[in-house]
This record gives structure tokens, C-alpha cells and sequence, in this order.
């Protein structure tokens, strides 16, 4: 394994753990959509970084984007409270932020040098040739600082206040009751997935973000009864899928943020099927071994 | 004389145009179970909420012993109708119950040894020991009614507030709910509950409060549920069966 | 220019009609769409598209606009299955089912379109141009196609109105009644796929699956009526087709699919703020005048008492 090899999966595990820990939350808040949708309004908030400081300084622009993904989330809530169903309002934020962005992106795109693909689609092959020089010395991939600190932050805070973020996914109405800060909290979260999204999107591309963000949470889902565990599988699965996909993406020299989504697609699949509490096949067992109990006892009643 | 436990102050509350609640005053003395009786949209649960700060109110004041509600918020304790909530959250029946303690625990400190215990207490309590480990989704919902009871005694509250407790539950946790707030009583809480069965108020609590938007009457069960005052309460709707027994009533 | 003389370009009018048609049509199976909790299976299967060109190229080696949509559309039907597979058969809510279906396939199309770009032969460029929507490049051809295809979604929307409204509403009661529910849900999803397949090329994903959302939302506001909800959501959307266009057109080179959005959304807006009994302003102004109802009962209530000591 080569160094820049190295690089790119480093990058992938740190993005696959933040949103492994982060996805379990959204899905069970049913937010699934929030990353998704963040992923794209913050396109506005990338210009206007880059028309204001007219640098094409990822730390400047990452700034603007985060401003953006935190009113992207404001919004949401906003409508949300005023009587919009929660993935409505998702939408109709998210679809209206990204339309100002690419206006904006269109009127001002003869002045300025802006690679609109690039700054969605980010290419997480090209980790390794970013870097970042700290007291004249080469420290490493920018991608890595920006992901790894991300994933650090996210696992201090989600550990500080487990408790809380368990009980208003719950149980907001108990929680609000005995005086935990439901709004708070909440905001607290779409934070870190704000910051996730933004810190993981330039590296790695939009896609591997909200793929990374529900897939392994969902597979989880199907596999444990604890929320605990629920979060490390998913991690686990992410970071799977971040090594499969990375080795299948060579052996097929295709995109590697889409096979890493693909794989993790059909880690998905597998555990649909094959769970051993929630999969199809166990599920149609217990059900058919029901129905045997039941028969035998009818016949046995019969012949009494 | 102690404190009142609960004392309400021109509460009033609005969904939209129409006032579900109007100036709703009363104070109720410590150590007593109190019925919330009313017809369907009469404002029982909103009143609960209303009070817990859980919905917006136009106007009004709530002092848990002679204090503000926030102050007190470790003196409350509150169970939820059941369906308000996803019961395939991955989580197990003592889980839930120790989320009953997280008020207590403050901002950083996590559940440990002691919270586990006082949580299997409770389980005990409401006879589910033997489910402490069983994921809630396999729960029936009578199970899953026990298990909100038992996170309200982890609060260990001195003042409760149970929102609809008995719908929808088998004959064993009515049963068991009833010993519950028994004990509860005796212990010198207090427990509001809201409540629909017109047929067994009168077993169950000691006090009752009849409400329709506005607050009919409050006071010991035999002075205050009486085929008169149910009559006004529920405008008419209300067909009594056995004029002599004013446990027979049904809705017309 | 004037706005009259703009519209009178044929080259625009063509445009203004596509984006008023598709408006229409994604305005009206958008109601269904929204009251059914599915708002963002347009977003998915806009992205879900992605694979299914890239299929539909791999298998034929040409590119053709008709393939493409051909390819979309199956890819379409088939994600829809399995989302209502996944949400009926397990634990998994729909909006997650939705996040999956969108990103594993929108991967798996990344994959393929690399896939092409580094190893099939011949000219393959331009593949997810198809999906990035050119409105201005519309001819007419294309808006006789959005103009058959919304008529459709119409007309279905139309004579199928009581059983989507049934199975929208309460499917355990329509399924009582012998309604064949999940046919008809999953109608209602092959109207949405037919709508987004054929309004990509137009606006492009993202923005199409703006308006299959935000009129429908916006015409909730105003009425608690479904029939009315619907016409009102169609109305929106061909508005907001209407003045996308004009503004682009009389603009500096302004693209007119995100402005197509923009006036959607300043629909929705004016809605949520101004809509009677349910908009924001309304609600206020209705607040405070139940507040000031209730002090006023209140000081009469007491004045009475006062009297009558």
C-alpha cells in the first residue's frame, strides 16, 4: 500500500466514522434528508465567500458553506414550526438555496474562475496532492486535517452529551419536561452534520457524504436493539465500505466516492436480507415456524 | 398549612382561532389522586402540556410549591401518551426507565451503578422486572404503558402528571397502574391523570376535575362528579343510565 | 426590448411553454406527492436517473435522447419498487428509505459514468449533461413531448382523483373498501418518475425536484380542500414557469430552470406569510385578537360579579 493510498482511505474512514455516528441520530429523528439537503445549500454560501474574498482559499469558502448549511438547518426548522411537513420544508430550502447559488454562480461566472463540478462533486482521489504546510514543513493532506479534526470534535461532543441527544431523539416532549434544552440540542446536532458535510464534501464529493450519512446507518438499524451498539456498527460499516469500495474502485478504475456508496448499497442489501433479527429470511422463518406451532397445536386439539 | 403542590393562574391557551383553554384557575392539596375528566377535545392533555411549558400559552401563571415551574423541575413528573413516541427506537425497557433519572443527572454526569438500580426498582414497582432487557418495539402496549410508569417513579417526583394512562391497556396494567397510584398516594404525592372512562372515576381518584374550555368544577370525587355537574360538563351528550348509580353514564 | 416583443421569439416561446407545462404537470402529481409524505422521492429519483442513462448508454452504445429517458424511466420504476419494498417490509422509515435509494444509486451511476469515461470506446462525453437540464437549448419537439406528457399527468390525476385521494388519505380504509391500494401508489409513483424524467432535461435534478415540492406546499397554505390544493398547486407551478422564463429572458443570460425555482419560491413564500388562517401574519393578527377576546371575557366576567354583590 502506497502512501497517497494511505491518504485517501484515512480520509474516507474519518469521513465514513463522523457520519456513522451523526446518521444514526438523523435517521432516527427522521432527517435522513437534512445531509443531503445541506450538502447542497451551501453552494450560495461558497460563492459569496469566494466573491467577498475573492481567494480560492478552502478555509474562506469551507467558512461561507458552514455559515450557510447552519441557515439551511434554521429554515428547515423554521417552516417546519410553521406547519410544513419536515421533509417538505427540506425541500423546498435546500432546492431554493442551490437555485440562488447557481444564479449567482451564473452571473458572475465570466468574471471569476469557479469549477462548479469541482466544488460539488469533490474528488476524493485528489486528497493526497492538497496539502497543507504548517512552520515551512509539509504536514500531510488538507483533507486529512479538515476530516480528522471533524471527526474528533464530532466524537467529543455526541460522547459529552449521549444522554441528551438519546433522550430528545426519543422523547422530546419528556425531555423538554424535565428541563433538557430540546432546541438546543437539536441545533447542536444539524451543527456537527452541518460541519461534517462541509469539512467532508470539498474532500471527498456530496454523494459520499449523504451516502456515508444514512447507509450505514440504516444497516445498523436492521442489526442491533441498542443505540450504543447501533453507532459503532455503523461506524464499523462505513469504514468497510470506505476499504472495499477504495479497492474496488481501482480494480475498476471507476469514481471512487461512488463505489465506496455502492459497496456500503450492498452491505445494505445483505443485512435487508440476511439479519439475524430484522432480516427478510429470519423474519419469514419465525413466521412460518408460528404457523407450524400453530397447525400442530390444532391437530393435536383435533385428535383430543 | 404546606404548600400547594400545584397552583394554576389564568391559564389560557389557544390553537388557531379557536380557545381550547380560558382562564383555567385552581390549586389542589398535596396527596391526593386527581381525575381530569371531559368530553373528547375539552382541553385535558392540552391543560397538561399547557402547564409543563410544552405548548405556548396566551396567558397565565404555574407555581409548583409556591415556586416557578423551572425551579422545580426535579419536583414533576411526567408520562406521555403512548403514542408520541417511535417505539422501535433501539433501546431496551431499562433504558427507558433510566432516562426517567437524566434530569437529575445534570449536564455531564452520566447514568451509572445507582441510576441502574433505582431504574430496576421502579421496573419492580410496575411488575416488569422480568422485561428489563426486552427491546421496547416487542413490547405489548400495555408493556410499553408500564415502562412510561416506571420511567415517571425514576423521576422520583413528588408531583405527576400521566397523560391518558389507561387507554388502550389490558386488564393486568389497569390493575397494576391502580396499585401504583395508590402507593403513589400514600407515599403523600400527588398525581394528576387525565382520564376517560367516566365509569370507574369514581374508584380511582379521590378528587376530580371537570373541564371543557373552561374549568367546571374541582373537588373531592363524591361533591364534584355528580350526574348534574356531568351533565353541564359534557353539554347534554351524556345519557345516565341508572339514575340511582352515577357510575353508569354513557356517552350519547 | 419589451416584454411583448421577448415573448414574441419563437426561440423563447418555446421555452416559456416547456416550463410552463412541465409547472403544470409537476405542480399537479406534486400535491400527491407532498400529502403522501414523499416530497424528496422526486430529489431521489431525479439523482436515480444517473445509472439508468448510463445502463441505457452501456447496452446500446448511442446516445439518444429517447434511450436515455427510457433508461431513467426503468431505473425510475425499479427504485420505486424497492423503496416501497424497504419501508413496508421493515423497521426503516421513508425518508431514510428515500436518502438510500438516493445516494446508493446516484453512486452506483458515478461508478458507471467513470466507468464509460475510462474504458468504453467513442465519443461518451456528455452523458450527465442530460442531467444537468438546458432549458435553453429546448426546441419544439421537446415541448410537444412536455406538453403530451403533462397533459397525461393531468387526465390521470384527474379521473383517478377520488382513488388517489382515498389511498393518499387512509390506505388501511381504502384497502377495506377493495381499492387495489398499492397500484395505485404505485401509479402515483410512476407519475412522479414520468414528470421527473421528462423535467430533468429542462431544469435539471436539483431544481426539479423543486417543483414537484414547492407549489404544492405553497397551494396547501390556502385551502383545506384537495381538488382545490391540486389546481392551485398546477396554477403555481405554470405561474412560476411564466415568470422564470420572462425574467430570464429579459435578463442578462440569467439560466431560466433556478429562476423557474426562485419564482416558486417566492410563491411559497408570500403563501406562508399572508395566506389566510394558516399563513404566518394571519396567525399573529389571530393570536392576539383571541388574546385580547379572552381579557375582555375576563373583565366582563368580573365587572358581572362585581354587580351582582
Amino acid at each position: 500500500m502506497s502512501v497517497n493510498e494511505l491518504w485517501v482511505i484515512l480520509t474516507g474512514i474519518f469521513v465514513a466514522a463522523s457520519c456513522g455516528i451523526l446518521g444514526c441520530f438523523l435517521i432516527l429523528r427522521k432527517m435522513a434528508m437534512v445531509g443531503d439537503a445541506i450538502s447542497h445549500s451551501v453552494l450560495p454560501g461558497i460563492v459569496i465567500a469566494f466573491l467577498i474574498s475573492g481567494s480560492r482559499d478552502s478555509l474562506v469558502m469551507t467558512l461561507g458553506a458552514a455559515v450557510f448549511g447552519l441557515v439551511t438547518v434554521f429554515l428547515i426548522q423554521l417552516f417546519k414550526n410553521s406547519g410544513v411537513q419536515t421533509d417538505a420544508s427540506i425541500g423546498v430550502v435546500f432546492t431554493a438555496l442551490f437555485a440562488v447559488g447557481i444564479v449567482l454562480v451564473s452571473v458572475y461566472t465570466r468574471q471569476i474562475d469557479l469549477d462548479l463540478d469541482c466544488v460539488l462533486y469533490g474528488e476524493i482521489a485528489f486528497v493526497p496532492f492538497d496539502r497543507i504546510t504548517l512552520f515551512g514543513m509539509d504536514a500531510g493532506p488538507k483533507a486529512i486535517w479538515g476530516t480528522g479534526i471533524t471527526f474528533f470534535i464530532t466524537l467529543l461532543v455526541v460522547s459529552l452529551f449521549y444522554k441528551q441527544f438519546k433522550i430528545t431523539s426519543f422523547d422530546p416532549a419528556m425531555a423538554a419536561s424535565v428541563g433538557i434544552p430540546v432546541a438546543l440540542i437539536h441545533y447542536m446536532l444539524m451543527g456537527l452534520v452541518s460541519l461534517t458535510t462541509v469539512s467532508s464534501f470539498e474532500s471527498v464529493g456530496a454523494i459520499l457524504v449523504l451516502g456515508m450519512l444514512v447507509v450505514p446507518a440504516a444497516t445498523a438499524y436492521l442489526l442491533t436493539e441498542r443505540l450504543s451498539v447501533m453507532i459503532v456498527y455503523s461506524v464499523a460499516v462505513g469504514i468497510v465500505s470506505t476499504i472495499l469500495g477504495y479497492y474496488a474502485a481501482v480494480w475498476l478504475d471507476a469514481s471512487i466516492a461512488g463505489c465506496i456508496v455502492t459497496v456500503a448499497g450492498i452491505i445494505f442489501g445483505l443485512t435487508f436480507i440476511f439479519s439475524p433479527s430484522h432480516g427478510m429470511i429470519s423474519k419469514w422463518w419465525r413466521k412460518r415456524k408460528i404457523l407450524q406451532e400453530d397447525h400442530a397445536k390444532q391437530a393435536q386439539l383435533e385428535t383430543a | 398549612m404546606s404548600q400547594s403542590p400545584l397552583e394554576i393562574n389564568n391559564i389560557s391557551v389557544a390553537y388557531q382561532k379557536k380557545p381550547v383553554l380560558r382562564d383555567i384557575t385552581f390549586s389542589i392539596p398535596e396527596g391526593k389522586l386527581i381525575g381530569i375528566v371531559g368530553p373528547n377535545g375539552a382541553g385535558k392533555s392540552t391543560l397538561i402540556k399547557a402547564i409543563l411549558g410544552l405548548i405556548p400559552r396566551l396567558s397565565g401563571e404555574v407555581k409548583i410549591y409556591g415556586k416557578p415551574y423551572k425551579d422545580q423541575l426535579k419536583k414533576i413528573g411526567y408520562v406521555p401518551q403512548r403514542e408520541s413516541v417511535d417505539w422501535d427506537f433501539p433501546t431496551n425497557a431499562l433504558d427507558v426507565v433510566t432516562m426517567g433519572r437524566y434530569g437529575h443527572l445534570g449536564w455531564f454526569k452520566r447514568p451509572g451503578k445507582k441510576e441502574k438500580e433505582i431504574a430496576m426498582e421502579s421496573l419492580r414497582k410496575v411488575g416488569m422486572q422480568d422485561y428489563a432487557n426486552r427491546q421496547i418495539s416487542q413490547l405489548s402496549g400495555g408493556q410499553q404503558q408500564r415502562i412510561f410508569l416506571a420511567r415517571a417513579l425514576a423521576q422520583d417526583a413528588t408531583l405527576y402528571f400521566m397523560d391518558e394512562p389507561f387507554v388502550g391497556v389490558d386488564a393486568a396494567t389497569e390493575k397494576a397502574i391502580i396499585t401504583l397510584l395508590d402507593e403513589l398516594k400514600k407515599q403523600g404525592k400527588t398525581v394528576l391523570v387525565v382520564h376517560h372512562d367516566l365509569a370507574t372515576v369514581k374508584e380511582y381518584f379521590d378528587w376530580v376535575m371537570l373541564l371543557n374550555e373552561t374549568l367546571r368544577a374541582i373537588g373531592p370525587a363524591e361533591e364534584v362528579f355528580t350526574a348534574d355537574m356531568l351533565q353541564e360538563t359534557y353539554g347534554g351528550r351524556l345519557a345516565v343510565l341508572d339514575k340511582q348509580k352515577e357510575s353508569s353514564f354513557v356517552l350519547a | 426590448m419589451t416584454w411583448f416583443e421577448i415573448l414574441k421569439e419563437p426561440n423563447i416561446q418555446w421555452i416559456l411553454w416547456a416550463c410552463t407545462l412541465l409547472g403544470i404537470g409537476s405542480g399537479v402529481i406534486g400535491s400527491f406527492a407532498y400529502l403522501r409524505k414523499q416530497s424528496l422521492m422526486g430529489d431521489a429519483l431525479a439523482h436515480v436517473a444517473l445509472p439508468g442513462v448510463c445502463i441505457a448508454f452501456l447496452l446500446s452504445g448511442v446516445k439518444s435522447i429517447f434511450l436515455f429517458m427510457l433508461g431513467a424511466m426503468v431505473m425510475g420504476i425499479i427504485s420505486t419498487f424497492i423503496m416501497s419494498y424497504i419501508t413496508r417490509k421493515s423497521r426503516i422509515k421513508q425518508d431514510t428509505a428515500i436518502a438510500i435509494i438516493l445516494s446508493v444509486f446516484f453512486g452506483l451511476g458515478i461508478v458507471l459514468l467513470t466507468y464509460i469515461q475510462h474504458n468504453a470506446n467513442g465519443n461518451q462525453s456528455g452523458l450527465d449533461k442530460f442531467l444537468f437540464g438546458q432549458a435553453a437549448t429546448m426546441i419544439r419537439s421537446d415541448v410537444i413531448v412536455m406538453a403530451i406528457i403533462s397533459a397525461i399527468l393531468i387526465v390521470i390525476c384527474t379521473l383517478f382523483f377520488k382513488e388517489f385521494k382515498l389511498a393518499s388519505f387512509d390506505a388501511g380504509f381504502a384497502k377495506g373498501l377493495g381499492y387495489p391500494v398499492a397500484l395505485i401508489e404505485q401509479l402515483i409513483m410512476f407519475l412522479i418518475v414520468i414528470a421527473v424524467v421528462v423535467g430533468i432535461q429542462a431544469v435539471g435534478v436539483v431544481l426539479m425536484s423543486a417543483l414537484l415540492i414547492t407549489p404544492a406546499v405553497s397551494a396547501r397554505y390556502w385551502t383545506e380542500k384537495l381538488g382545490l390544493m391540486v389546481f392551485l398547486s398546477g396554477l403555481f407551478g405554470g405561474v412560476s414557469g411564466v415568470i422564470g422564463t420572462i425574467i430570464s429572458a429579459s435578463g442578462n443570460n440569467l439560466p431560466s430552470g433556478p429562476l423557474v425555482v426562485l419564482s416558486a419560491t417566492g410563491i411559497f413564500v408570500f403563501s406562508i406569510l399572508f395566506a389566510p388562517s394558516r399563513g404566518v401574519v394571519s396567525k399573529f393578527l389571530l393570536r392576539q385578537s383571541v388574546k385580547r377576546k379572552v381579557e375582555k371575557e375576563k373583565q366582563m366576567q368580573l365587572r358581572e360579579r362585581g354587580s351582582s354583590i
